[in-house]
């Protein structure tokens, strides 16, 4: 009977440090923001993403803060390693009394903390266009910041049933989370015609060494049309196989994967002439775009904050464009900078920032909670995007019905 | 017909890459009787080298290719001298985790000094000799097999009938006798490093063109590699050939002729493929058994 009483309170006692712990500082003068990216592994690629944020956080900082305060950017590697990220994420609320998880990097380390984030209230915003995060119903603390993939998807299917008769298509996808959920989405997108248009899929994994078999395969489908939801190196590969085989369907590529400099001018600009993709931010290498004004702030930006950051990788100008944002959303926070009406801003934006192609815009609401909803397909012609279409909205499955 | 023969090829194009790299496997350990798990990375990192005379300095591809050659080939000297040496009477297992740890430092090195964005080597000159014009394989892919056989060809000229060669084979199978007769085995051991380092480096570089440069090129070759080297005989030249050809064509096959999860299989069957040659023929197809004493 006794031994329960110190049992008793010690559970209370604890329980009380620990919530104490959970709580932000929202009362000080800095904005201290966690972030976890990886810096070290497989995926260290996508840390630069991590490395342009701060950049840009420091710019604000130099210009006076968001209404007066300092931002304080504290970034965590987790090396894309899920147990890394439950662990760092720990560390950035509990320790370091972040205030919000702002563009954690990856679909699986961020999926990893959606549990602990939603359930002590602490707003997750993930460079991720997972369906995960756009889940209000039961995950209302989590957002996705990159334009969700399920969307890319269907522009593309909408496009080869109004636009490409007779078509055959075939597939090459990433085995992964990543890969297949873009292929169902493809799939759905075609409702009924899907068995009947889709005519061959091939996927591969990160450890194959070529996708040099897949794309023989490919070919010998007999496909007229190549949807390639491959990342940057795969795509590459796949370029070149399909050229070396002459192989020439009209080729639609993720997103995420079709970077001029990168990709296509090493590969050459003649194999990928007409290939299609959803335009997303103005490329500075892109001629287009040489006199534009926020072309031109970009790479300054970069030549003053980032000079080692490569100002051609798209992933930091991803990064600049997340921090764009959530500097917005803050500076329309005022001086209220409780998560629970940083929350409230963020599903609640609408904004088009200066570095994103034309007509793209930010926009949230409670019940919708894609960031991006607007596309424009382009494709290549020469060595520069031109715009296929008009901006077309796409609404997500999960949200016709409203 | 059309596709298996597609196929075949294409499977001959990469088994080539793994027979690259499998040599340079088969050379360290035909003289220290090691496999050297982090060949693959520092072929890598001699690659980047490369890439980085290339289009920092702007110096030509031959010489940049020679170049790296030598610079490799005394790279591995230097880190056989300064890293490796402690560990030269030490067990296996203490050397296998030198190596593990090489891999990771100089995985770490490339991404570092270089970053992860995948980089176009440039285009070798292969691409430009239109020999054969064929649908099956490029010319970049016939010249980098072409470069594989005249390497296994000399290497195993080299270890059979010089007198540099005869002597690495010795030292690695009885070091004390080796010794005794006057052969300085530690500067065998440099050379031997040396000489993996470099074949490792032509790796490298001929596989670049064809799976993009960046820090995790070598990362799943390698696993292939040893496949290769276990199926054809760690110990054996054309073994290290064969065997890199036979992984290639298996994997292709498996791939396109398995339905629904052909290409998901081609790790585990690679490593299926290691633990089968390793229960029925250990020494692999073209090794020779070794008898110990007891």
């Amino acid at each position: 009977m006794y031994r329960i009483l110190p049992l008793v309170s010690f559970c209370l006692f604890s329980t009380v440090a620990l919530s104490a712990n959970l709580e932000s500082t929202a009362d000080t003068k800095d904005i201290i923001i966690g972030n976890t990216a990886p810096y070290s592994g497989p995926a260290s690629a996508y840390g630069t993403i991590g490395k342009a944020e701060a950049a840009y956080f420091n710019k604000i900082n130099a210009e006076g803060g968001i209404n007066g305060h300092k931002i304080i950017f504290l970034s965590r590697d987790d090396g894309y390693n899920p147990a890394k990220t439950v662990e760092q994420t720990r560390k950035l609320i509990e320790q370091d009394h972040a205030l919000f998880i702002f563009s954690s990097v990856g679909t699986a380390p961020s999926a990893s903390v959606q549990p602990y984030l939603n359930s002590n209230k602490i707003p997750q915003m993930v460079a991720s266009g997972s369906a995960r995060f756009r889940n209000p119903k039961e995950f209302p603390w989590s957002i996705g910041m990159i334009a969700p993939y399920t969307l890319e998807a269907q522009v593309y299917a909408d496009y080869v049933i109004n636009h490409i008769p007779n078509a055959k298509i075939g597939i090459l996808y990433q085995n992964d989370d990543y890969g297949k959920e873009f292929v169902k989405a493809f799939q759905d997108a075609l409702g009924s015609k899907a068995s009947t248009l889709i005519v061959q899929k091939q996927s591969y994994n990160v450890t194959d060494p070529t996708v040099d078999s897949q794309i023989v395969n490919l070919k010998a489908s007999g496909a007229n049309v190549f949807l390639d939801v491959s990342g940057p190196k795969f795509a590459a590969q796949a370029i070149r196989k399909m050229h070396d085989v002459h192989w020439t369907p009209v080729h639609i590529l993720n997103s995420t994967s079709a970077l001029r400099e990168a990709i296509f001018k090493p590969s050459g600009y003649d194999k990928v002439q007409g290939l299609i993709t959803v335009g997303s931010l103005k490329e500075p290498s892109d001629p287009k775009w040489k006199d534009d004004k926020a072309v031109k702030d970009y790479v300054s930006f970069m030549k003053q904050y980032y000079p080692e950051g490569n100002v051609n990788d798209m992933l930091n100008q991803a990064g600049y464009a997340y921090a764009q944002a959530v500097v917005q959303l803050l500076k329309e926070c005022g001086n209220d900078l409780s998560r629970e009406n940083i929350m409230k801003h963020a599903t609640h934006l609408k904004l088009s920032l200066p570095i994103m192609y034309p007509g793209i815009e930010i926009e949230t609401s409670p019940t919708d909670y894609s960031f991006i909803k607007t596309y424009q397909l382009v494709k290549i012609v020469g060595d520069s995007w031109e715009p296929v279409g008009s901006i077309k909205k796409v609404t997500s499955p999960e949200n016709k019905q409203k | 017909m059309e596709l298996f023969i597609q196929q075949i090829f294409s499977g001959i194009a990469t088994g080539g890459i793994y027979a690259l790299l499998a040599l340079s496997l088969v050379v360290s350990r035909l003289a220290t009787g090691q496999i050297n798990f982090a060949q693959g990375e520092m072929a890598t990192f001699s690659t980047f080298v490369a890439w980085w005379m290339m289009t920092a300095l702007g110096l030509p591809y031959w010489f940049v290719f020679l170049a790296t050659i030598l610079l490799s080939f005394f790279g591995g000297m230097v880190l056989e001298i300064t890293i490796f040496k402690p560990f030269e009477r030490a067990s296996a297992f203490a050397q296998i985790t030198v190596f593990i740890g090489l891999l990771l430092i100089f995985n770490g090195l490339s991404g570092w000094i270089f970053d992860y964005e995948p980089k176009a080597f440039p285009s070798s000159p292969f691409a430009d000799i239109v020999l054969f014009q064929n649908n099956y394989l490029s010319s970049h892919e016939m010249g980098m097999l072409f470069v594989t056989l005249l390497v296994a060809i000399s290497l195993g000229l080299f270890f059979q009938f010089t007198k540099l060669g005869l002597a690495m084979r010795a030292s690695y199978q009885n070091p004390e006798l080796s010794s005794l007769s006057g052969i300085r085995i530690g500067r065998l051991l440099a050379v031997a490093w040396g000489l993996s380092a470099a074949i490792a480096a032509v790796a490298g570089m001929l596989i670049a063109p064809i799976v993009f440069l960046d820090p995790n090129m070598m990362g799943s070759i390698l696993l292939y590699a040893m496949t290769a080297a276990v199926l054809g005989g760690t110990d054996s030249m054309i073994g290290a050939v064969v065997g890199g050809l036979l992984v290639g064509i298996i994997e292709n096959l498996i791939g396109t002729y398995v339905p629904f999860s052909g290409n998901d299989l081609k790790l585990p069957i690679a490593l299926l493929l290691i633990l089968i040659m390793l229960l029925v023929k250990p020494s692999g197809l073209f090794g020779k058994p070794v008898y110990k004493k007891l």
